[in-house]
């Protein structure tokens, strides 16, 4: 395993911004795996830190690929993580908004522009991602739909789902379009939670990526062989949506199967504890994303169910 | 004069409290609403996208204590949109803090959508079928800039004649660009709402003197669409740069981190070589750097957040023969 530092900018009153990047093997260019890029991202650092782990005891045994090389970013945003800030300290920009970067423009664009370079070549590109909305995922990989995508590809990680979605206008300016748009093969995978430590989930992602570059002849490695993917693009989900605002209350979790008309979660009056909603499936199926905070805004989505193939 | 204060849309929040979007119509005293609506005889000012951009709540004000002054000469209706992000106003942040979200970025928004897109879809519902709208944004707190208009080069033949009459001293056309598709403006000009985006001035603060030339050009506007019958300044000829393909500006960006000290201020005109300003290192007091202009040209934009790291954008020049 060799540390080095990818990308630098001096600080001011802080120690250097420092992206650091572990390579294992050498040769072709294979596998780039990049975890967190918001200071929210902690589980993302988490199941990078144990991904590193992992392939370290493997290179130790010999177990990389004669002419593969691996890279693992675990973060891409240390600054933001150490203030507990979701995006850029001083400008509040979004990293992950600003692919494929520009080495003359603004600090996150110049920060974008220092990560593509160093990731742009590999052959499949890897990131731990997360939502935009706070909630649990079942863990799944998702890809966008720019015409490049290979599902078959993103079958092999052995994770319960693969998510197919059409790119919205700022999806443009994410990693995984422009990885894709550069020719990678790119892959986004959610694990189940963001800004909590879920280890069961980051050791059967971590799993899903040995699994996959055993079968990519990168590495040898043996592992659990996984699912067989199911793939669904993500306007057939269902979304479950609050038509009052309080406190919310959920009885299942994402990856849980539910019934039509179960009881999902309840939203009650912060000031009475009256419950203004009850929430139902509307199908059977899998509780692909849960909402997981108290507040619960109107017209949110709580919940997106994967409908049963039968239903 | 008829007024009313209207709601456009409320949400119920968690805790006692709705979210609430409001605009204040004025229109001619015994005129139908719906007759005017048809007419096309409509302006929409919208600002407070951005919660920390508050140059518009001035113009707002001075725009409607004007028109109340001599409310006989209105022959349309007027449309103020004062506060689009109540929440960011409230928080001094610039998206919508509870989600960490540019409002300028989820139009046109979705009516099943969720709280935030739903709000969105219900002021391009709200604004739909109004002749001009005027959205009103102040930089951001980092920067300020000489009055102007942004066009997308897309809609630039629509809107430049509305621009030019708008009393600001710059009109900027700028190239397309994919991410740019979610913005207010963006959406209406694609649904034949005709939208000009002004900016000037700084975040967090307010220049009445930018206020008033825009309030100005709003008139004068109002006077070319049938909405106002009374005598309007004359405006200024502003300088246009057609710069879909993004060679008439030169961006100064932070070769390091430090505290950039301004030594020029925005429309300035320089010449190259010319100090725009300094970094400097205060722990170890040194000059880290000297920012001085490459071009000659109109210094349009300046810093005015000393703090500045690696990139930050300190300056921007419209080169000298694009003038």
């Amino acid at each position: 395993m060799k540390e080095e530092t990818l990308y630098e900018i001096k600080g001011l009153y802080r120690d250097d911004f420092r992206i650091r990047g572990f390579r294992f093997g050498s040769g072709e260019k294979s596998v780039c795996v990049i975890g967190s890029m918001r200071g929210n991202e902690y589980q993302q650092v988490f199941s990078c830190s144990h991904l590193i782990e992992r392939l370290k005891a493997l290179e130790e045994k010999g177990r990389i690929r004669e002419g593969k090389e691996i890279l693992v970013i675990p973060c891409a945003n240390p600054y933001s993580m150490n203030v507990k800030k979701r995006f850029w300290t001083i400008d509040n920009t979004d990293i992950n908004r600003m692919f494929p970067g520009y080495n003359l423009g603004e600090t996150t664009q110049r920060i974008a522009d220092g990560i593509f370079k160093n990731v742009k070549d590999y052959k499949i590109g890897i990131q731990f991602a997360s939502f935009y909305m706070s909630g649990n995922f079942v863990p799944q990989v998702r890809m966008m739909k720019t015409g490049r995508e290979n599902t078959e590809l993103a079958s092999q990680f052995g994770l319960p789902y693969v998510v197919l979605h059409n790119p919205r206008p700022f999806d443009t300016a994410t990693l995984n379009y422009n990885w894709q748009i550069w020719e990678t093969n790119a892959f986004s995978i959610y694990t189940t939670s963001t800004s909590a430590i879920n280890k069961k989930s980051a050791d059967s992602a971590v799993d899903a990526i040995l699994n996959f570059l055993s079968k990519q002849e990168i590495i040898d490695y043996k592992g659990h062989e996984g699912y067989i993917s199911r793939v669904v693009e993500s306007k057939e989900f269902v979304n479950v949506r609050s038509e009052k605002a309080g406190f919310f209350e959920s009885f299942v979790e994402a990856g849980e199967k539910v019934r039509k008309n179960q009881l999902l979660a309840e939203i009650t009056d912060p000031y009475t504890a009256t419950v203004l909603q009850e929430i139902r499936s509307p199908e059977n199926g899998i509780i692909a994303f849960a909402h997981n905070e108290i507040l619960i805004y109107q017209n949110a989505a709580v919940f997106k169910i994967i409908k049963d193939i039968d239903s | 004069m008829t007024e009313k204060i209207i709601t456009v849309v409320s949400v119920q929040l968690p805790i006692d409290e709705k979210l609430k979007i409001q605009k204040h119509r004025l229109f001619p005293k015994n005129q139908d609403e719906k007759e005017l609506e048809k007419s096309g005889r409509r302006i929409a000012i919208v600002t407070g996208i951005h919660g920390d951009e508050l140059e518009g709540q001035f113009v707002c004000y001075e725009l409607c204590r004007r028109i109340k002054e001599n409310s006989a000469l209105l022959s349309g209706i007027v449309d103020i949109y004062p506060a689009m992000n109540p929440f960011g106003i409230d928080n001094i942040s610039r998206g919508i803090p509870a989600f960490d979200l540019d409002m300028n970025r989820i139009f046109p928004g979705n009516d099943n959508g969720d709280m935030n897109e739903y709000i969105a879809s219900q002021i391009v519902n709200d604004i739909e079928g109004t002749e001009l709208c005027i959205d009103i944004h102040a930089s951001n707190i980092f920067l300020t800039e000489v009055p102007q208009v942004r066009i997308n080069e897309l809609h630039k033949d629509v809107l430049l004649p509305y621009a030019l009459k708008s009393n600001v001293d710059f009109i900027w056309v700028y190239g397309a660009s994919t991410v740019l598709e979610s913005t207010f403006a963006y959406s209406l000009n694609t649904r034949n709402v005709k939208t000009l985006v002004v900016e000037m001035g700084v975040g967090m603060r307010i220049t009445p003197e930018y206020g008033n030339q825009l309030v100005d050009g709003i008139f004068s506007l109002m006077k070319e669409l049938g909405i106002w019958q009374g005598d309007v300044s004359s405006v200024r000829k502003p300088v246009v740069s057609n710069d879909a393909s993004g060679k008439d500006v030169c961006y100064l960006n932070a070769p390091c981190s430090g505290i950039f000290i301004k030594e020029k201020n925005h429309g300035s005109m320089v010449k190259k070589g010319d100090v725009i300003g300094k970094i400097i290192q205060p722990l170890s007091g040194e000059l880290l750097s000297l920012i001085k202009a490459e071009e000659d040209g109109w210094l349009f934009t300046i810093r005015e957040y000393p703090i500045v790291e690696e990139g930050s954008l300190m300056g921007r020049i419209l080169k000298g023969d694009r003038l």
